[in-house]
């Protein structure tokens, strides 16, 4: 076979089936977004926008990956730390880490609801010790500060070991030497951390936030089984255009709005993480 | 004030003896060169002096102070790594600058010193690239210029200048010999390149399978060698051997010479002398030549002497074949005597 059409004769199959199964559907959901009564519109947009629970979902969904986000970069790049440091059992202690990856969020989500909800192991073990006197009900409209911390928590324990896989390949990948020259140039192990650690895990850090900032903004199940329609959040707000509202044109509007929100983020991510030219390992 | 002073230090990876029993004392001020073939430990003994790894037994002492329990920051050494290790996310600037901004000097003393030792190091028009954008040598150079930069009292170099083009070597070794003279630091420089070693040295500790075989002067190591091995190791080409057995009243009969040599009642030992160290002569070792090599001021003739391989070093106005027939007579007080049994040089004014 010709040499030069070879590889795109290889890719062809990868790139059949991202055409029919995703950029089929997006032109679909663009066109039922962007679509009104005639022709092209913006309405869908305008009336999503306006719609008194959008600046709350936005609102909540945002202060949620402030909050998440964060939480787990520090513990992620802490957990990474600290297995690459381990020279015996480190895989298995990587393994039980990563457990909760495998857990579908819905059953996270549930998981922690039987923990928290009135009945749960939370009230009790405080019933049990004496601590209160009867069952809480923490997940309830009076406590909005408690769902959200529980939901929180929550994302936090499902998914900071994708972070943390991620980190650990990118620590395992600087060259030992550096961390000498660091040494006997007077690094104390927080300076080395911050001088040669850090920067050079810039590659990883990069995908690793990019994956977990589009996914919260993507939280939904957690979200659902912990705080019900207590915390809208976009995603939830999605689902309710789509089946409960039976309005597609809106649901699009509102996914379009999401991407937009992951692609501005993933852009400032790798502007902000970026590796000058020259400076790769 | 920076002696050195390495003391009954063994090191094992595994099971695999890296380094045995090594003794060392390097004087303040000194250059020391830690010669060896590859593997043979010189990289172990400089980190343990590092401190970047710790030794089975053994205590390293610097200045008259026990350092081999402090971390390598606190031993008043600087490094230059055999692979360099010049950090990729930083400039050359901040590379050489790493040092001194750990210990938070002011920013216009930080430049001084980076200047300097970039200037001295010839790399001054490449502190504002990445090392990503050096090549191997320009690398090189900047590892060297972040250790200078910290003006330490003990400097450590592997191989610093391997990767060097020949001329640029040169110039460095002259450059780096001046420096740090100046400077007044105790160091210790690993090569496994003898002329290097020769030209830089106030001495040259030859090392071979994780022993140091021979501490002493440059011009010491090449005319006496300790040992055996040191013989065959130091010069290019090395010594010449031959067998030798017991004449009595300390004459030995070599090929089919006799030669005065140590008075000792061994049945035999093995005859050395440098291809330098032999003249064309009427009378002296019968040699069949088997190849000549022109080197411009000199011919390099490889021969054999009762059935061994012995080169000569001769000037290049002899006109000599291959297939030639020559004697050659070996200058009397370069004439060197080795212990077979033990390796160890035995000296003939015993
Ligand atoms: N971390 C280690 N684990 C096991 N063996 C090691 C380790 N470091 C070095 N060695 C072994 O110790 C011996 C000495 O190594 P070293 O690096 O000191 O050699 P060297 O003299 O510096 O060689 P070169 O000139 O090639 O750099 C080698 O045989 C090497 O395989
Ligand atoms: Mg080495």
């Amino acid at each position: 076979m010709n040499a030069r059409l070879l590889p795109y004769v290889l890719i062809l199959p990868v790139t059949l089936f991202l055409c029919l199964f995703f950029l089929y559907p997006f032109v679909l959901v663009a066109a039922q977004a962007f679509g009104g009564s005639d022709g092209l519109s913006l309405d869908n947009f305008r009336d999503v926008v306006s719609y008194w629970k959008f600046p709350i979902s936005l609102k909540n969904t945002m202060l949620l990956a402030a909050l998440v986000v964060p939480v787990q970069l520090a513990l992620a790049l802490l957990m990474a730390t600290m297995v690459n440091r381990m020279k015996k059992g480190r895989d298995l202690v990587l393994y039980i880490w990563t457990i909760p990856l495998g857990i579908s969020d819905l059953a996270a989500g549930i998981i922690w609801l039987a923990i928290f909800e009135q009945s749960g192991f939370l009230n009790s073990m405080m019933t049990g010790l004496g601590l209160a006197e009867g069952p809480v009900n923490f997940l309830s409209y009076q406590n909005p500060g408690l769902v959200f911390l529980a939901i929180a928590l929550a994302e936090i324990w499902r998914a900071t070991a994708i972070m943390l896989v991620i980190l650990v390949a990118g620590i395992g990948l600087i060259p030992k030497e550096y961390y000498e020259a660091a040494e006997v140039f007077g690094a104390s192990p927080w300076q080395r951390f911050l001088r040669v650690t850090l920067p050079m895990l810039r590659p990883s850090l990069q995908t690793a936030l990019i994956l977990r900032v589009v996914l919260a903004f993507e939280v939904f199940a957690v979200v659902a089984a912990l705080g019900g329609t207590l915390l809208p959040v976009l995603m939830g707000e999605i689902y309710a255009y789509q089946f409960d509202l039976q309005n597609g044109g809106a649901a699009a509007a509102m996914a379009l709005i999401v991407l937009g929100i992951s692609i501005v983020f993933t852009l400032i991510i790798l502007r902000v993480l970026r590796v000058p030219k020259g400076a790769t390992i | 004030m920076a002696e050195i002073q390495i003391r009954n230090v063994a090191k094992r990876f595994g099971s695999y003896q890296a380094l045995h029993d090594i003794n060392l004392t390097i004087a303040d001020q000194e250059f020391m060169v830690l010669l060896g073939a590859s593997g043979c430990g010189k990289s172990t003994l400089l980190r343990i002096i590092a401190g970047l790894e710790t030794q089975t037994t053994g205590e390293v002492w610097i200045g008259g102070r026990r350092i081999d329990h402090l971390p390598p920051k606190d031993r008043g050494i600087a490094m230059v790594f055999q692979n360099y290790a010049v950090f990729p996310h930083l400039t050359v600037f901040e590379n050489i600058g790493f040092g001194l901004r750990m210990q938070k000097l002011r920013n216009d003393e930080v430049t001084r010193r980076v200047t300097r030792t970039a200037e001295l190091m010839h790399i001054e028009q490449l502190l504002t690239r990445y090392s990503g954008e050096l090549s191997g040598g320009q690398r090189q150079r900047v590892a060297v210029a972040r250790a200078l930069a910290m003006e330490p009292d003990v400097i450590l170099m592997d191989e610093p200048l391997s990767n060097l083009d020949a001329l640029l070597r040169l110039e460095m070794r002259a450059e780096l010999k001046g420096v740090l003279a100046e400077s007044n630091t105790t160091a210790i420089y690993v090569t496994h390149d003898q002329v290097e070693a020769m030209s830089l040295a106030d001495r040259i500790s030859v090392m071979h399978q994780g022993r140091i075989v021979q501490a002493a002067s440059p011009v010491e190591v090449y005319r006496d060698p300790a040992e055996r091995f040191v013989a065959g190791f130091i010069g290019n080409p090395p010594m010449n051997f031959l067998p030798a057995s017991n004449h009595g009243n300390g004459r030995w009969a070599v090929a089919d010479q006799v030669f005065a040599g140590p008075d000792v009642s061994a049945a035999a030992l093995e005859f050395a002398i440098r291809p330098e160290d032999l003249r064309p002569a009427d009378d002296g070792l019968e040699a069949r030549v088997r190849l000549v090599e022109p080197l411009g001021a000199h011919l390099l003739l490889t021969c054999d002497v009762a059935g061994t391989m012995f080169r000569a070093i001769l000037d290049s106005d002899m006109t000599v074949r291959a297939g030639d027939q020559l004697k050659l007579a070996a200058m009397p007080d370069r004439i060197r005597w080795f212990d077979p049994d033990t390796s160890l040089s035995v000296p003939t004014a015993a």
